[in-house]
């Protein structure tokens, strides 16, 4: 081959396009594999590569295809090879319509961006045509895991701006009730996370436990789900007879499930394998991208706003703030369900401990009258009329109040304009914070780590579009 | 479906009923859940109101193996065109249930970001109330859905099925409209 | 405190009509010491800063650094076209638009609000992503809703709505709040 090509210059043109061979001998200053003793047939290298092949001397090719001559040639970028994959908006992994997408270098994720807003249901707009009491019907919409979370934020944001105060009794009932939504939606995290990595069967079990709470729920408030049983000034109705006993029933059905559930899964080789030192955030990451609850927990930091800036009568019950030094999806799974056993702690001093007296704050401007009194005063007869039809005035002024939900921290800010609706009802979410702390922990994560990670962190995507 | 084709009589009805009675046995939902009712339709699956008792476990996540879509929840804006798309994708023959008032109504969300109804987008076959609807409900919704498809044809073109559907009528890809085949109810 | 400084005799006679409350919050009278047009306000027993727009970048760095908090909890955005009342505050002219961001500090416990007027002609404002990194998605939900444009959020596109929809939708002049609801039996709009 040596001897058929002529030497060229240089700072001559290069010669056209040949059907696709290469001389090594010419320096055309184009890098190619002619440049590699591996490819040149006569050199020691080409031998000592030849050698290791049990065939013989074999022709080793070139690795690239691409023919070395024309020009100019594009700078081929090798390393980015990246593909962006969907996941979403319907998938299985019931977490409702979150969209990911994820750039992918192989199997491992370089970035993932979540895109949201397929269940944005204008709530916001909504909530400035409702009145007050209505109000309760669509915030708890949001976080349909725990709904009774989504009241409370709501109606304490009104008794804030009309400065009621509420009753004591009123004050343990919702306490009792917001323990009893947490259990349940820890309790549905348990299932869905379970389902999320493959243990199937946990969804099951989890919903076995979560039936009887919602059941317990369904006996106070009359809903399974989405109650609009707090409402502002109070609760919709007293606790009815018998509830003692379902609560004190429920906490042993799932003071057993739970132990089940830690049999199955604490120790569980694969469940450690999928968990542990998986989706790993910080406290700094934590604090700085928003992200409350469970995630800011388990990275070490005990936050919890029952007991930092305490609201209802947390102040008067005893329970502890669980949290986790490793900030991993695993210490997440654990915060989750021993907040379960606090959950019942604090159900079963509500039974003890529930004071006598109104369920509701008895200000005329803001509480219907009894039923039976309509008939006998002509007064009671005009303030329910007015109260169910237009509802009662709030004076102008904005607020904002926030309690601890399940995900974290929810806050309401209100705005009101003197008349019986709000002008402006914004909820800050916590799953829409904990979203954006999905990125830092599935960064050079592999894909089936991803699910792993966005089912820890329990976005509930009503609160995060609203 | 070549079976448009046979002439219909008294041993073809024998065979329709049996391939009626296969179809409403092992429906197999696609998971669709949006909102509050994906969770009352998990809580359908579950242990409690168990819908394994009808074959219907098995929620396909794959659009291609499902027949039944339970649009549970709420459509915003965004989603209509992926609600589109899936109900496009599953293959014949195919239900839609309407579960919730949201996805019958647009329920209490009247506002600019819900469609208000999905039957604005696909046909529906029944239409589930509440709130989200117990799983009572849902299930009663199930089983009126297997009753349609007892009684129904084996061709049953929404239009002309006894619920009168949402009166849609779909268009092909191309724009050609479809011409559907007489179909006579029978009791 | 922060009515003592910088006091001339023409706000001498206002304050006389009108009583500038004092800063009972330690955070609040250092911001109003440092930004000149802050004014507190004591909000059903919350503290409230209003802060004029062209410090509320500077006033969300001084709270991150100076004041150790450590989240900003929540940007959002209010639209007063259409409020029958609204508060007033002595020294702040009220907009069409506010913005309003409430913080938390988790080693002193506390929270604040900043609220900033933004007028209808002209809606932009710093925005506070560069330095809290949390509201990336909130300023971005407050541009979709509101039309408030963030200078210098990196990335400032639609969140909720359509990447095609026109318009802002919670602008109180903009999307129906309430669609006229369809009955299919029925020919005519209820």
């Amino acid at each position: 081959m040596a001897d058929e090509i002529e030497t060229i210059d240089v700072d001559e043109e290069l010669p056209p396009p040949s059907d696709g061979e290469v001389d090594d001998e010419v320096d055309d200053g184009l890098v190619d594999a002619g440049d590699f003793d591996a490819y040149r047939e006569d050199t020691a290298e080409y031998d000592r590569l030849a050698a290791q092949t049990d065939e013989g001397a074999q022709l080793l090719t070139q690795h690239s295809e691409i023919v070395v001559t024309g020009g100019p040639w594009p700078e081929l970028e090798g390393e980015s090879q990246t593909m962006i994959i969907n996941m979403g908006p319907q998938h299985p992994s019931t977490h409702g319509v979150l969209r990911i997408m994820m750039e992918l270098d192989g199997e491992t994720v370089v970035r993932a961006k979540p895109v949201i807003g397929y269940l944005h249901t204008g709530m916001e707009k909504t909530a400035e045509q409702l009145t007050y009491v209505q109000g309760g019907t669509n915030v708890t919409r949001m976080d349909y895991a725990s709904p009774i979370a989504n009241e409370i934020v709501f109606a304490m944001a009104v008794e804030r701006l009309l400065d009621v105060e509420v009753p004591e009794r009123a004050q343990w009932m919702r306490m009792l009730l917001a323990e009893l939504s947490r259990m349940a939606s820890h309790l549905l995290f348990q299932a869905t996370n379970g389902m999320d990595l493959g243990a199937v069967s946990m969804m099951l079990f989890g919903w076995r436990e979560r039936e009887e709470t919602l059941r317990v729920l369904e006996k106070i408030t009359g809903l399974r789900m989405n109650h609009n049983f707090v409402r502002p000034g109070g609760l919709a109705a007293d606790l009815p007879d018998g509830w003692e006993d379902a609560c004190l029933d429920l906490c042993d059905i799932v003071e057993r499930g739970i132990g089940e559930y830690d049999e199955l899964l604490t120790a569980n080789p694969i469940w450690l394998e999928r968990m542990v030192g998986v989706g790993v955030i910080t406290t700094e990451e934590a604090l700085a991208l928003g992200a409350s609850g469970p995630i800011l927990r388990s990275t070490g930091f005990a936050w919890d706003l029952r007991k930092t800036q305490p609201y209802l009568a947390y102040d008067q019950v005893d329970f502890d703030v669980i949290y986790t030094e490793n900030g991993d999806c695993f210490d997440r799974y654990r915060i989750r369900l021993h907040e379960i056993a606090e959950s019942m702690k604090i159900v079963r001093q509500c039974v003890e401990r529930m004071p006598s007296g109104d369920y509701r704050v008895q200000d005329k401007k803001v509480t219907p009258p009894p039923r039976a009194r309509i008939d006998e005063s002509m007064e009671a007869l005009i303030h329910h009329f007015k109260l169910f039809t237009e509802g009662f005035r709030v004076p102008a002024g904005e607020t904002y109040v926030a309690v601890e939900s399940p995900r974290g921290e929810i806050g309401c800010y209100l705005v009101s304009d003197g008349t019986g609706k709000p002008a402006r009802m914004h909820i800050r979410g916590p799953s829409f914070y904990n979203l954006q702390s999905m990125q830092p922990m599935i960064k050079d994560r592999m894909v089936a780590d991803g699910v792993a990670i966005v089912s820890s962190v329990d976005p509930i995507m009503g609160e995060v579009d609203r | 479906m070549g079976l448009e084709a046979v002439p219909y009589n008294f041993l073809t009805a024998r065979l329709e009923d049996v391939v009626r009675w296969a179809r409403r046995n092992s429906v197999m939902p696609a998971t669709f859940g949006l909102a509050c009712c994906a969770i009352e339709m998990m809580a359908t699956g579950a242990a409690h109101y168990d819908l394994a008792r009808f074959g219907m476990e098995t929620f396909r996540a794959s659009p291609r193996q499902a027949d039944l879509m339970i649009v549970a929840g709420r459509v915003s804006q965004k989603m209509a065109p992926v609600l589109r798309q899936v109900y496009d994708q599953m293959v014949e023959p195919k239900w839609v249930i309407s579960m919730g008032v949201c996805a019958s109504s647009g329920g209490m969300f009247n506002n600019y970001a819900i469609v208000q109804g999905v039957d604005q987008i696909v046909p529906v076959d029944v239409y589930v109330p509440g709130c989200p609807p117990g799983p009572e409900t849902l299930l009663h919704g199930i089983l009126t859905l297997h009753q349609q498809i007892k009684t129904g044809d084996l061709l049953k073109r929404r239009e002309a099925s006894p619920s009168g559907g949402a009166g849609l009528e779909i268009d092909q890809r191309d724009g050609t409209p479809v011409d559907l085949p007489t179909v006579s109810a029978r009791a | 405190m922060a009515d003592d400084t910088a006091v001339d005799t023409a706000e001498d006679a206002r304050e006389e009509e009108h009583k500038v409350v004092p800063p009972w919050d330690e955070v609040a009278a250092a911001l109003v010491a440092a930004f000149d047009g802050a004014i507190f306000h004591d909000s059903h027993g919350q503290p409230v800063v209003y802060v004029p727009r062209e410090h509320w970048a500077a006033a969300a760095l001084h709270l991150r650094d100076v004041e150790r908090f450590t989240t900003c909890l929540d940007i959002c955005a209010v639209d007063h076209l259409t409020d029958a009342d609204r508060i007033t505050v002595d020294g702040v002219t009220p907009e069409r638009f506010e913005i309003v961001a409430n913080f938390l500090s988790h080693p002193r416990n506390r929270r604040i609000r900043l609220i900033a007027q933004v007028p209808a002609t002209d809606t932009t404002i710093a925005a506070v992503t560069p330095i809290y990194p949390g509201v990336n998605l909130a300023e971005r939900e407050t541009f979709d809703l509101y039309g408030i444009t963030f200078d210098g959020h990196p990335d400032l596109t639609r969140i909720l709505m359509p990447d095609d929809w026109e318009g802002h939708p919670l602008r109180k002049d903009d999307a129906p709040a309430r669609v006229p609801v369809t009955f299919k039996g029925d020919p005519g709009p209820r």
